[in-house]
């Protein structure tokens, strides 16, 4: 059984939206940028001012309430958590959209260490649960990065997505969460996304002399099964 | 491959003594690395310098095998991740599609998911606190343990007809109604249960070779334990009391009084104290819940072919080692496009070399049972 | 003249003999110390242990040697495989050397020697050569290890056990094991409560020197696999295994002999408690007896008619035992009561000891190195010394200043447990101060 990508691929590039009919969240984010990638350099520096205000509207901390506006499936999503980082990050926030109760920030990859240290400081999203990467190969950039950071503070889990193409390097967050050391080496090992900054990028749950990336949707088993076949027995294919 | 050779011993100046390092190859053959386990230690004399956990052995591409089967074809390869705590493993599986797809389980059978995963989490507390009193010498609570598992995992097999890899959910509710005696069966294991835990605590909690042996030993401050993504007892014994059961609850767990017990020194000691603690309270849990079984069905509308919208959804649950979580991501097929697992054990195991370090090799089998590894959940 | 050929021949012959049958029988005994292991380890685990060899797994430790010995003999490439091969044999026979001066009863004993506790001390020790070397020839790691905490142990331990042992024999006045136990018959009183701290202190040291949990340190299986006897398989493993319940046999007599006055009954110069002299036979009586009442409920016919086999055998010891005691036997052979008996208490005790020992096993977990060596250093060493010491000023205030035993020995024990309790504090103090922390 080869890869299928061909049928399962949506013939969208970007993720969610074009398939859900119901709402015209896609292309046209509702709220203020037109997403142009420059990062900002100038909300780069001034952690401070934003902060305050920042924490209290979101969601009471205790109550067992799922995060804010029930809707379903992905909609647009302009709330006052997206605002902030908006105002923080200027055009670096690409998307925002919430999709079964779940915000979700699209954010522009030079700048995802920044994002993502101002979340765990002055949103609060302190504990980040998972890392990991989505592959669409049809798509430009074929990669989503995604991390799930969860704030105790509030309660609430937020994901930050950042797309990459299979060249370009994405900013490693080993540093803001040691935890992400290995969880980049697991989406290095299964999709060959390669973290700028990561101490030790190296293979974790295949072994070291693995060739492709596995969770890539273009993997083929059969590919791998042939090279180690023409390698070790020395014949042209196993079939 | 690359045969690297582990030089028997490489010399070294930062050392006591200016002793030879010695590297220590501990796995995946070892008695007490829980699995198939390789921890690579570099040693002066006992004292571990340095460590690197090398994982993989286990390695059956789940998330890959995944993406080639559909929502419910997928449903029994998670019970094979934490293979002693499957029915957690289900249950976070089939909520997480369950909330992809909008649909939710009937009361009934959220309330019986509730109980089977309560008896699941004392079944792998159970099956830890033997294996590490073990791996630390204790020879004995292995089999009182494994006793009274024994208990629980009868009453999976009355309940769905397997014991280990149970698959005891369906997407949407239960398959099967349970069976008559479920109340009954139970209360009869539940009733007594706090008297053997007492048991076994006599065995461990004050003797002072355990005591000695675990206080003080892999300290993990709720800052390191935040910052290494810790969940699950690990994190609670470093004092952070948070737990998805209460913060964001599932299945009936909004119903039902318990408190979550958290520890002060983040010590192996105390990730036991809460641990035996949490048999408790998972006991309590059990007896709420069979007081009062609603009526009704027991599968939700989901429809025979589940075709989730196109979107993505995370949903996480308490497994019994912590955060479990699914990240799926549906495109509108019938099969997942792509299911990502968060195994608790995989990262609390990443937390091992910041634990062991300055400490000795007995530690290294401490540490490693204190983090509650399942090894076919590490490496998926 | 022919008395003199006679008492040659068997001042030759006897020891010779029972040097033969000890060789023979200790593996068998280990064996089944083996199989009692496992049996008393099921009990206390709520299983059942060994059943299927055998009526009740009494065939286990046959089936076990057979399959031991038939095993492939595996030398790793890169171990010294002169030393490798050497290693285990010198522990087996440091080992069984140290049976040879111990007294089993008045009748059984291969060399009487005037040194005796000494030798036994000195050649036990030596089987330490065999672990080290087995552990260094071995070419791993776990077996490095290993060797190097058994020798650290037996070096700290030796020591305690040592000092143990002085303050019996300052008691005793002797080093012949006939004579301490002698000495216990005079005294009244065994010596384990004459200087119960040294048999405290015997006892957890003896505990370490052989290796065994909750100081099984050397072997310890969840960390050092099997510690120096990693890479050994089949026979050579065996014959370390062997090493280790002999020695084990070998501290228990020691600690008999000395402190639980050897082959002496209980209260033997009590006449009240004369009873006490039927009660080898009733046991034997009483095992037979259960061994009946098990062989219709076995499976197999041929389990029945073994653990038949096993009734008759005890009723046969159990008339054995009795014999002394019918006064006509007793009349005609006065030595056969104490032989008799004196063998059946010496193996009584032994078998305690070496029950205290697997009880001790499955209920505690086991010490780490570091902690492991403070209690030696830190507690055993400092108070044996006391102890030898306090043992020494009652003897003292006993003989010269005409105190009684009792309070003599009273006041000395108490001192030295006072010094104990002050040990302890000061242990547990210094280790809250200077608490391990991992690095930072």
């Amino acid at each position: 059984m080869a890869n299928d990508p061909e049928e399962k691929q949506p013939s969208a590039n970007l993720p969610p939206e074009p398939s859900a009919p119901k709402t015209p969240a896609a292309g046209g984010e509702p709220a203020s940028k037109p997403a142009e990638t420059p990062a900002a350099p100038a909300a780069a520096k001034p952690a401070a001012p934003p902060v305050p205000a920042a924490a209290k509207p979101a969601a009471p901390p205790r109550p067992p309430a799922p995060p804010a506006p029930p809707k379903e499936g992905p909609v647009a999503l302009d709330n006052d958590l997206v605002k902030r980082y908006k105002e923080k990050f200027g055009s670096a926030i690409l998307e925002s959209w919430i999709d079964r109760k779940q915000t979700i920030l699209v954010v522009a990859r030079e700048l995802l260490a920044e994002i993502a240290l101002y979340s765990r400081d002055d949103e609060k999203f302190d504990w980040l649960s998972d890392l990991t990467a989505v592959d669409w190969p049809k798509r430009e950039k074929r990669f989503d990065i995604v991390l799930l950071m969860y704030s105790f503070e509030k309660n609430e889990r937020l994901r930050l997505k950042v797309h990459a193409s299979a060249e370009e390097r994405v900013p490693s967050v080993q540093g803001i969460w040691s935890t992400a050391n290995w969880m980049e080496r697991e989406a290095f090992d299964m999709f060959g996304v390669v973290f700028e900054g990561h101490p030790d990028l190296k293979r974790i749950l295949l072994p070291d002399e693995w060739q492709g990336y596995p969770l890539r949707k273009d993997y083929d088993i059969l590919t791998q099964d042939t090279a180690w076949i023409r390698e070790n027995l020395g014949i042209e294919s196993g079939q | 491959m690359p045969d690297e050779r582990i030089p028997f011993a490489t010399h070294a100046d930062h050392t006591v003594l200016g002793a030879d390092e010695i590297v220590l190859n501990m796995g995946p053959q070892h008695p007490s690395t829980h699995g198939v386990l390789r921890v690579k230690l570099r040693l002066d004399g006992e004292k571990v310098i340095g460590s690197e956990c090398v994982i993989g052995y286990l390695h059956r591409g789940v998330e890959k095998i995944a993406e080639h089967r559909t929502y419910t074809q997928f449903a029994p390869y998670v019970d094979r991740m934490d293979y002693v705590a499957a029915v957690s493993n289900g249950l976070g599986y089939c909520e997480a599609v369950e909330k992809l797809l909008g649909a939710e389980a009937p009361p009934r059978a959220r309330v019986i998911r509730t109980i089977l995963t309560e008896l699941q989490r004392i079944a792998s507390h159970l099956f830890w606190l033997g294996t590490h009193a073990l791996d630390i010498g204790a020879l004995t609570p292995l089999f009182y343990c494994l006793r009274e598992r024994e208990e629980i995992l009868k009453i999976f097999e009355k309940f769905c007809g397997a014991r280990l890899t149970t698959h005891a959910f369906r997407i949407g509710g239960l398959q099967y109604e349970a069976y008559d005696e479920l109340e009954s069966d139970v209360e009869r294991f539940c009733k007594p249960f706090d008297k053997r835990v007492d048991e076994y605590e006599s065995l461990l909690t004050e003797n002072r070779i355990w005591v000695g042996r675990t206080k003080g030993i892999g300290i993990l401050t709720a800052k390191e334990a935040i910052d290494y993504g810790a969940s699950g007892p690990v994190l609670r014994a470093s004092g952070v009391k948070w737990d998805i059961r209460k913060a964001m609850p599932y299945a009936a767990y909004d119903q039902y009084q318990f408190d979550i017990p958290v520890g002060k020194n983040g010590d192996t000691y105390d990730r036991y104290i809460v641990r035996m603690e949490e048999m408790r309270q998972s006991r309590l849990i059990c007896l709420q819940a069979i007081e009062n079984i609603p009526t009704g069905p027991i599968m939700g509308k989901v429809g025979k072919v589940l075709k989730p919208p196109p979107g993505e959804v995370y949903h996480a649950i308490e497994a019994p080692k912590g955060e479990l979580g699914y990240y799926i991501v549906s495109d509108g097929t019938t099969q997942p496009y792509r299911i990502k697992i968060r195994p608790p054990s995989f990262i609390n195991l990443e937390a091992f070399d910041k634990m062991i370090r300055g400490h000795l090799v007995a530690d290294v089998v401490a540490i490693i049972g204190t983090l509650d590894i399942v090894l076919g959940e590490v490496d998926r | 003249m022919l008395m003199n050929v006679l008492h040659f021949v068997i001042s030759i012959w006897v020891p010779l003999v029972c040097a033969v049958i000890i060789v023979a029988v200790l593996p068998l005994v280990t064996g089944y110390m083996v199989l009692m292991e496992r049996k008393v380890m099921a009990d206390m685990q709520a299983r059942l242990g060994p059943m299927r060899v055998g009526p009740h797994g009494l065939l286990q430790p046959i089936a076990d040697a057979v399959k031991l010995l038939i095993k492939e003999d595996i030398i790793p490439d890169e171990a010294d495989k002169a030393i490798f091969w050497f290693a285990p044999l010198i522990s087996v026979t440091a080992a069984m050397l140290a049976v040879s001066p111990l007294a089993i009863g008045p009748w059984f004993q291969i060399a009487e020697l005037n040194v005796g506790l000494l030798f036994v001390v000195g050649i036990s020790a030596l089987g330490i050569f065999g672990i080290v070397l087995g552990g260094w020839s071995s070419n791993s790691h776990y077996s490095l290890l290993g060797a190097l905490r058994s020798a650290a142990q037996l070096v700290s331990y030796e020591t305690a056990a040592g000092m143990a042992i002085v303050g019996g024999l300052l008691l005793a006045g002797t080093l012949s094991t006939r004579e301490i136990i002698q000495a216990q018959d005079d005294y009244g009183t065994w010596f384990a409560f004459a200087a119960p701290v040294g048999f405290f202190i015997y006892i957890v040291a003896s505990i370490a020197e052989t290796n065994r949990a909750p100081f099984d340190l050397p072997e310890a299986e969840s960390e050092l696999v099997a510690g120096y006897m990693t890479e050994y398989s089949g026979f050579r493993w065996a014959l370390y295994f062997l090493a280790e319940y002999v020695n084990m046999v070998v501290v228990a007599s020691i600690a008999t002999t000395l402190f639980l006055g050897g082959w002496l009954r209980p209260f033997a110069g009590t006449p009240a408690f004369n009873f006490l002299d039927y009660l080898p036979s009733l046991l034997m009586l009483g095992v037979g007896a259960y061994c009946f009442y098990r062989a219709p409920k076995q499976p197999v016919k041929v389990q029945s008619l073994f653990m038949v086999a096993v009734g008759l055998m005890m009723f046969v010891v159990a008339i054995i035992l009795f014999a002394p005691l019918i006064p006509a036997v007793a009349n005609m052979l006065p030595g056969l009561k104490p032989g008799l008996h004196g063998a059946f208490w010496f193996l009584f005790k032994v078998g305690a000891y070496v029950y205290l020992f697997m009880w001790l096993r499955f209920t505690f977990p086991r010490y780490r190195f570091d902690q492991l060596m403070r209690l030696g250093w830190q507690f055993l060493i400092p108070l044996s010394i006391v102890n030898v010491m306090g043992i020494g000023v009652a003897l003292v205030l006993h003989r010269h200043w005409g105190w009684s035993h009792f309070t003599a020995f009273g006041l000395t024990t108490l001192i030295t447990l006072a010094v104990a309790g002050w040990l302890g504090w000061a242990g547990e103090k210094h280790d809250a101060e200077h608490a391990f922390v991992g690095e930072t």
